[in-house]
């Protein structure tokens, strides 16, 4: 059985503040989310009884505390966006959550919105600090010192595929995407063996093959089991190991491949046959190999690159995609992958337009040419987290794909749009036009529940099936109805 | 400063229903890195961040997900 492609991104920034007398990265981050939320709408809450992030795939719960928040941190650390994605403060860092999007190249474009939301709030909070300081966010997975912080994918699933096909079908596409997805990273972190330069910014941060656990022991599959929907229909697959890239071409390939791996494996196509021997070192030994030519070895023996794994993968696509499932995105997705493939066999720097860890390579190679500086020095690691930096002025990937060196998927005008339009083939339609329509009306949302303030009182709609909701289901009657109409009709449907 | 620029992409008009279509090729007519590569390194001598040793050294976060 297969469910209706559902794809969504979580990103945390990296924050810094110059010139501050100590750098307290909370209060920026939260500095920095609350100095978005100027649109005259009154404070809606985060729906906290909805998360169940210490719920396990493999069947059983981990102790430890849900998150909770009373009223008044809540409405300071949480923006519900009127594009349906969310923006608020995690741990240390500003992350936003694009909504959810039924293809790669939406998701680009909500993604690409988020960081234009994030300079939007920059720009607005550095109003209130000194004159001489400075917020810089970073789109990057680390500080160079072992601390990492995440990029996360999430793809909707039948809760009928058994999680162990997931990890076997999936981990060995998993540490070899990295050819095509990593953002690069100049050094080694977290005790891994030493590089000059490697693939991935996450990879030296994976230790396990499998796991509950996203900031220790990170493991390469996640069991994180909170479907955000109705959980006997659905899982939500919360990919971790993937690096937040800058270039819209590597989003779109690293989303849209996935999803159809992912649609494989429901396919039951994708099984244990890639299996690999030991994926936790084969992710760092990837990582570190430019030429994309060293062999990996196999569970059964044989010895294949990871650039002929994923044309294996390939090839499965080619042959069990059904003519519905060969949508126009998932086409031109299949074409760039096989376009990919053969340019990073024939030689990996030709995709110095497209792909972020070589985009970068080419441009650091060219510096040290230049100055004859050593890997070490710290104008390359300057330079390495600069490409990251979101100012238009400052970040050097802003710099390349103004002056057009990097291919572009979308137009500055689509990406603006999608700051305040929500994807109108998802519930993220319902949620961000209730929000648009009735913010006096809302008192808190949550990924699948929206609760009203009407004459009644609370009302909580759930919205469990994250395909419904869309334009096309309930476009007329949103934007003609009262938010009384609105609550009295869903529940005299139900 | 930056409120005529957040007006600037809220009011952007685009038509709700106009739908996007991926470019089926890739676009081969991207300039060449290299061509001028020199300007592009003049570029970068100049906006990146100064006092790099101090700056990289500096940036610490916490650890996230």
């Amino acid at each position: 059985m297969t469910v209706p492609t559902i794809i969504g991104t979580e990103t945390e920034f990296g924050i810094s503040v110059k010139n501050a007398r100590e750098q307290d990265l909370v209060a920026a981050s939260t500095l920095v989310v609350n100095a978005y939320n100027n649109r005259n709408i009154p404070t809606i809450l985060w729906d906290y009884a909805q998360e169940t992030p210490l719920m396990d795939a493999r069947g059983f719960t981990v102790e430890g505390e849900n998150p909770t928040s009373d009223d008044a941190n809540n409405s300071v650390i949480n923006d519900i966006l009127i594009n349906g994605g969310r923006y608020y403060v995690d741990h240390a860092h500003p992350e936003y959550c694009t909504p959810e999007c039924t293809n790669a190249l939406d998701l680009v474009k909500y993604e690409k919105a988020g960081e234009l939301i994030l300079e939007l709030s920059r720009l607005a909070a550095e109003q209130l600090l000194l004159d001489n300081q400075e917020i810089i966010i970073y789109k990057n997975n680390t500080d160079y010192k072992g601390h990492s912080y995440g990029s996360h994918e999430n793809y909707l699933m039948s809760r009928k595929i058994p999680f162990t096909d997931i990890v076997d079908g999936l981990t060995p596409f998993l540490v070899t995407r990295q050819i095509f997805t990593g953002s690069g990273k100049v050094g080694a972190e977290n005790g891994a063996e030493d590089t000059d330069f490697q693939i991935s910014q996450r990879a030296d941060f994976f230790e396990k093959e499998v796991g509950l656990s996203t900031m220790v022991e990170r493991p390469i599959i996640n069991t994180r089991d909170e479907p955000h929907a109705d959980s006997k229909l659905y899982r939500r697959l919360h990919v971790i190991v993937g690096d937040s890239n800058m270039s819209e071409f590597t989003i779109y390939l690293k989303v849209g491949i996935t999803a159809i791996i992912l649609r494989l494996i429901e396919k039951g196509v994708v099984g244990s046959q890639f299996a690999l021997q030991d994926p936790v070192a084969v992710i760092k030994s990837v990582s570190r190999d430019l030429s994309c030519k060293n062999k990996i070895a196999l569970k059964d023996d044989r010895n294949w690159t990871a650039i002929e794994i994923q044309q294996a993968y390939l090839e499965l696509a080619h042959q069990h995609l059904s003519s519905k499932e060969r949508t126009p995105v998932v086409i031109d997705v299949l074409d760039k992958w096989e376009y990919v493939l053969s340019s990073l066999k024939s030689d990996p720097m030709s995709m110095g337009q497209h792909i972020d860890w070589v985009i970068k390579k080419k441009l650091i190679d060219a510096y040290i040419d230049r100055h004859g500086f050593k890997w070490t020095d710290s104008r390359i690691r300057m330079l390495d987290l600069q490409y990251h930096d979101l100012r238009p002025e400052k970040g050097l990937y802003a710099r390349l794909l103004k002056n057009g060196h990097v291919e572009r998927l979308l137009s500055q005008e689509e990406v603006v749009h999608a700051i305040q339009h929500p994807p109108l083939d998802t519930r993220a339609y319902f949620r961000g036009t209730c929000l648009r329509r009735f913010p006096n009306n809302i008192h808190s949302v949550s990924w699948n529940s929206i609760v009203f303030n009407v004459p009644t009182g609370f009302d909580k709609i759930m919205m469990e099936r994250p395909h419904f909701g869309t334009q096309e289901i309930i476009g007329k009657l949103l934007n003609s109805c009262s938010v009384d109409e609105l609550v009295n009709k869903i529940r005299s449907d139900d | 400063m930056p409120r005529e620029k957040q007006q600037e992409y809220r009011d952007h008009p685009i038509n709700e229903n106009e739908e996007i279509q991926p470019n089926s090729e890739i676009n081969e007519n991207v300039d060449d890195l290299t061509e001028d590569l020199d300007a592009l390194l003049d570029e970068i001598d100049e906006i990146l961040e100064e006092d790099s040793e101090e700056f990289v050294e500096n940036f610490i976060q916490r650890g996230g997900q």
